[in-house]
């Protein structure tokens, strides 16, 4: 039987509205994805079925500390997707710029930023995707960026195409642009996805809809700034990221 | 005090693989340093299907317990732009590797010197997974909370075996759903 949007559609809406009566029954607000999210076929096998087991964070944990990176392991020429190759890539030009805190506010100083994603007309240059899109020969879809002092990163690339996949019929993915960011702790690693304002495929996405609560949804679209956008050149998007899990400092802080 | 509350988590994907992993990921070790543990095993999933799209990160202490760790774990070359390796000297206790089509990894490294009871924190990423998980492979047994926490079946799921026919070498199975379910950790 084939899987359909209305299928999944019907899915999400249950799923939404268990959470709506969670939330009015006062449950806390899920930022998060659960990891078992039937809507994401591929969550099915591949989420625990025990509850994780909480760890009292000592001075001892291993991951209240995290691995350091530096300009040994950048080049100046990474943040710029547009310039990794002889010619131009097609598409829109943009830079997504912000800043990457932890939960209390403060900036992440001189951390990894890595990005990834497809190129303008949807297709990653990636051997098993499949989708009959144009590579672009002056695009691969890699960037990598040290933070500033101020949390700050910056991106130039391309704006990245929708694309299909194959978790039902007639699905796709809105445009988005994948990212891993690192903490000063282990427990505050993230990986995600960033997504352009008012795509209209949002309704339809499992994966973006695993996010249940409206509020933090939100938070993975990023929002045009006009003040970002360059003359003649590029279209500006910001998007600031947080990080949550305890670091040591916050420990010593007592939270 | 100020809460941002955080950017919610998304599944790695299918398509990382061109962008996360980097080459001599898993050899955090320096290169044929006379004290290299080799730690592998599979990434299985509910069904006892290996995952050969989780791509799995290490985090330790040096050999002399300092968790201060070292940049160049993903060294570049500014003229070409591609990766150089790591420096051959420095040990930055961070270790990248993607499953290979079996669902197998492996990384290269030196025992940790901290905490007493020795483990390596491992974080898993996998398409399909829409929030990384944490876990911990303990290179031996002995007093520790988070192992007298769990029962002698779960706590073994933490437990690197060393093998009986590979010198220096431990076994380290990943199971993300169903039984001999790997224990995985919250750190709130
Ligand atoms: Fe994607």
């Amino acid at each position: 039987m084939t899987l359909t949007q209305s299928d999944i559609d019907g899915e999400l809406a249950e799923i939404r509205a268990g959470y709506a009566k969670a939330r009015a029954a006062g449950a806390p607000a899920a930022h998060h994805p659960p990891r078992d999210f039937p809507p994401y076929r591929s969550s099915l096998l591949r989420h625990p079925k025990q509850p994780l087991v909480a760890v009292d964070a000592d001075p001892e944990t291993v991951e209240l500390s995290g691995p350091v990176f530096g300009h040994t392991d950048v080049t100046e020429l990474d943040h710029d997707l547009t310039r990794q190759h002889a010619g131009e890539p097609l598409g829109e030009r943009i830079t997504v710029s912000g800043r990457l805190l932890d939960s209390a506010g403060r900036p992440v100083r001189g951390q990894l930023v890595e990005l990834w994603q497809a190129n303008a007309s949807g297709r990653y240059a990636h051997q098993r995707d499949q989708h009959p899109a144009p590579l672009d020969p002056n695009f691969t879809g890699v960037g990598r960026v040290l933070t500033g002092d101020d949390g700050s990163y910056s991106f130039t690339t391309i704006k990245p195409g929708a694309y299909p996949w194959r978790n039902h019929e007639n699905a796709w993915r809105p445009a988005h642009i994948h990212f891993s960011l690192f903490g000063s702790a282990f427990t505050q690693r993230l990986v995600t996805q960033m997504y352009f304002p008012g795509d209209p495929l949002f309704a339809y996405d499992p994966i973006l809809q695993s996010v249940t609560d409206d509020a933090a949804r939100a938070r993975l679209v990023a929002a045009y700034d006009h003040s970002l956008s360059r003359p003649e050149w590029s279209l500006g998007y910001r998007w600031d990221i947080v990080l949550d899990g305890p670091s040591a400092t916050w420990i010593e802080e007592g939270r | 005090m100020t809460y941002l509350p955080p950017t919610p988590s998304h599944t790695v994907g299918p398509f990382y693989g061109y962008a996360l992993p980097f080459p001599g990921g898993g050899d955090i070790a320096p290169v044929e340093h006379p004290g290299t543990v080799t730690l592998h095993g599979y990434v299985y999933d509910g069904a006892g299907e290996p995952v050969p799209d989780a791509i799995v990160e290490f985090w330790q202490a040096g050999p002399d317990g300092s968790l201060a760790g070292a940049p160049g774990s993903m060294r570049r070359d500014p003229v070409t732009g591609g990766f150089l390796g790591r420096d051959g000297v420095r040990f930055t206790g961070f270790g990248r590797v993607p499953t290979d089509a079996d669902g197998h990894y492996t990384v290269r490294t030196l025992p940790p010197g901290a905490p007493l009871v020795p483990y390596i924190s491992v974080c898993v990423f996998a398409r399909g997974l829409t929030h990384h998980l944490f876990t911990r492979a303990y290179l031996a047994e002995g007093p520790d909370a988070l192992l007298a926490s769990l029962t002698p079946e779960r706590r073994a799921t933490l437990i690197a075996r060393p093998e009986p026919n590979r010198d220096r070498t431990h076994r380290f199975d990943i199971r993300l759903q169903g039984e001999e379910e790997t224990v995985f950790l919250d750190f709130g």
